[in-house]
């Protein structure tokens, strides 16, 4: 299915006929677009002025499900070819679902997984297979409301991922989702939600990627994760999507008493990107947020992070790390609320930001709220720039002009990296040298 | 592979009647040199005089101006060629006050810039540094952030001596460090020039004066070389 054109309740009802879905679905996805039809354009979007929805395409649903790696498209293999996926798959990846222009196209679930009664399904067959389970869950951890995008992705939502972790059950090997948005024009609204049971343990890998395109197209996507008591998420999202997408990411998680939550995010590619992971603490309940960002010339990236803090004795850290290049523009966007009852909380943010060329440009907007006289917290920011001697340096050790950029990038991303699998690690510094010689989207 | 070729006709890095310029001032007038494999050659003069300049502008420092003269590295002339093509063609030079790089470890470093990986290039490097009295701990560390004055120097020497290229240019690898470290990076150069390198060793420091003594010492003043024992 096609959908062409107008963003109405008719379409919405289409949607969900088409993907079957039960009566609560189906309302909540109306409700989403009333308020998406109510909502007016976030205050903080800078950098946006030329979105125009509804000119989009806005979903395809792809007749194809593969079994093996030869089955897949031909240009899916082609680029986990050239990112040296298969082999990673092998040896680290416990399960696989790629979501191709909206829909799942390939879902691989070790043996081991279904052995340990983890779920992992494609969105859509969770909310058919597991009613129940998703409902409790599902537009609760990001609301709707949040935003007038946040509100458009729930009426539009299509493709994604649904894991569960059952009690006590640690996953050992990072199980990993990669989503490709591989149409011109075609904007991309997956959903993933998480959830971990009590001392579960999951680390997640969402990867993205797509070719370069002639006009714009958007990607909408919403992660949800909830992680109850004394449970442990890691999240990592390797985001390169194509050089015209405007890309919006709303991903939250409620972090249980005594759990931990990390969101590791590198956003290598798009034109214009907002993303600010988000996680509300409990009791105890400890936060990692690291990220990184890359802005070239005309693009635009915000990261950040949102930190609510509403239980006792919760920590968190943030460390943000951006580079802009020619006429870049790299953005911070953080907020850290402290509740009050959130007794002795502490949250410490870090953001650094390194521009490469005299035009390049960084902006910081940290936003405290403290209600709790007994919480603290701590901010540092740096900014700094790519020297001439540093190039020169480098260049008398015969790296060329782009070599060494793509070094000094590396270098000041480096403890990113290090958060990385290695041989996920390997693929980012591959992608960033890519990025530097201007040769991949 | 690296630089040592020894069958390349008339193996010399020479600088002819070089002027250059930074900005409107005149930092090199007509400089001749010429350096051979097997041979070190100690350059001299006040601050200012023009030493590290001349070095930068054989390494291809884009912010100093040839506006006359020619460098050629075996014949050839390399005063067009960007730093990195340069560093191909066999110069080295060694920074007086090399900058800091963050995330880019020294060990890595090392094995990017020779083209060489494998225990072997690693148990090399290791025992380089050990000469050079630094911890093999050190190749972990980031290139020169968070190191001595004397660290920086030895891991300057260290590349060196890692990749043995055709033209050295030490520019002042002896300040800043004792008496023991000044003799040892004089032993560890003259290994070097016995190795094959040729070695512009730019200095004031009085020991190394003494060491090289019987070796030609050039003297430069007010962007000129003055004198030319060789």
């Amino acid at each position: 299915m096609r959908t062409l054109g107008k963003i109405d309740p008719s379409l919405v009802e289409e949607i969900s006929r088409k993907k079957g879905e039960p009566e609560w679905m189906r309302r909540l996805r109306l409700r989403a677009l009333e308020l998406f039809e109510k909502l007016p354009d976030p205050e903080w979007l800078g950098g946006l002025d030329e979105l125009n929805i509804e000119e989009m395409v806005l979903f395809e649903e792809v007749d194809v499900r593969a079994s093996s790696w030869d089955e897949l498209p031909p240009e899916i293999r082609k680029f986990y070819e050239e990112m040296k996926l298969p082999e990673m798959e092998k040896r680290y990846l416990a399960g696989l679902s790629t979501s191709f222009d909206s829909e799942m196209v390939y879902t691989h679930v070790k043996k081991y997984l279904e052995e340990k009664g983890v779920i992992l399904l494609p969105m859509e067959e969770a909310v058919k297979r597991y009613p129940d389970l998703v409902k409790r869950y599902f537009g609760r951890i990001f609301p709707p409301a949040e935003h007038k995008y946040a509100a458009l992705h729930y009426a539009l939502w299509s493709g994604g991922v649904f894991v569960y972790v059952p009690r006590g059950v640690k996953v050992e090997f990072p199980v990993e989702a990669f989503f490709l948005i591989s149409e011109e024009l075609l904007a991309q609204f997956e959903h993933t939600l998480i959830v971990l049971e009590e001392d579960a343990y999951l680390h997640f890998i969402e990867g993205c990627s797509s070719p370069q395109f002639r006009k714009f197209s958007f990607h909408d996507g919403a992660v949800e994760a909830y992680v109850h008591r004394n449970a442990h998420l890691k999240f990592t999202t390797v985001q390169n999507w194509g050089k015209n997408i405007i890309n919006f990411n709303n991903k939250r998680a409620i972090a249980e008493e005594g759990s931990t939550v990390e969101w590791v995010e590198g956003s290598f590619g798009s034109w214009k990107s907002y993303v600010y992971p988000s996680v509300i603490l409990r009791e105890k309940a400890r936060a990692r947020i690291s990220n990184f960002s890359i802005a070239h010339a005309g693009e635009w990236k915000e990261s950040g992070a949102k930190l609510f803090h509403v239980g006792k004795e919760s920590r968190s850290t943030v460390t943000a790390k951006s580079i802009s290049t020619g006429d870049g523009v790299s953005v911070f966007r953080g907020l850290v609320r402290m509740n009050r009852g959130a007794e002795r909380a502490f949250s410490s943010v870090s953001c650094d930001s390194l521009l490469m060329d005299p035009q390049s440009k960084a902006f910081t907007y940290p936003h405290n709220q403290i209600e709790e006289p007994s919480a603290r917290i701590s901010y540092e920011a740096s900014t700094s720039f790519l020297s001439e001697e540093q190039m020169f340096y480098l260049r008398s050790r015969g790296l060329d002009e782009d070599a060494a950029r793509a070094l000094i990038a590396t270098g000041f991303l480096s403890d990113v990296i290090a958060e990385l699998p290695p041989e996920y690690g390997a693929v980012f510094r591959r992608v960033l040298e890519y990025n530097f010689r201007g040769s991949v989207g | 592979m690296f630089y040592k070729d020894v069958n390349t006709v008339n193996p010399v890095l020479e600088v002819k009647d070089l002027r250059a310029r930074i900005d409107d001032k005149e930092v090199l007038r007509r400089v001749k040199l010429s350096l051979s494999p097997g041979e070190i050659k100690v350059l001299t003069g006040p601050n200012g005089s023009g030493k590290s300049t001349l070095a930068r502008t054989i390494m291809g420092d884009e912010r100093i101006e040839v506006v006359e003269g020619d460098i050629l590295v075996d014949g050839e002339s390399v005063k067009d060629l960007p730093p990195e093509e340069r560093f191909r063609k066999g110069i080295f030079l060694s920074f007086q006050m090399p900058p800091e790089f963050e995330g880019i470890r020294i060990g890595e470093f090392l094995l990017r810039i020779s083209g060489r990986s494998g225990p072997e290039a690693i148990r090399e490097m290791k025992e380089i540094a050990k000469e050079l009295g630094l911890d093999p701990s050190i190749l972990m560390r980031e290139l020169h952030r968070g190191l001595s004055g004397g660290e920086r120097k030895r891991v300057e020497l260290l590349q060196a001596l890692f990749l043995k290229p055709k033209y050295v240019l030490l520019d002042e690898i002896d300040s800043g460090v004792d008496v023991e470290s000044v003799e040892l990076i004089a032993k560890k150069v003259k290994e070097l020039v016995d190795g094959g390198s040729a070695v512009l060793f730019i200095t004031h420091n009085p020991l190394s004066l003494k060491i090289f003594s019987d070796r030609p010492v050039l003297r430069m003043e007010g962007g000129r070389i003055l004198e030319n024992a060789g």
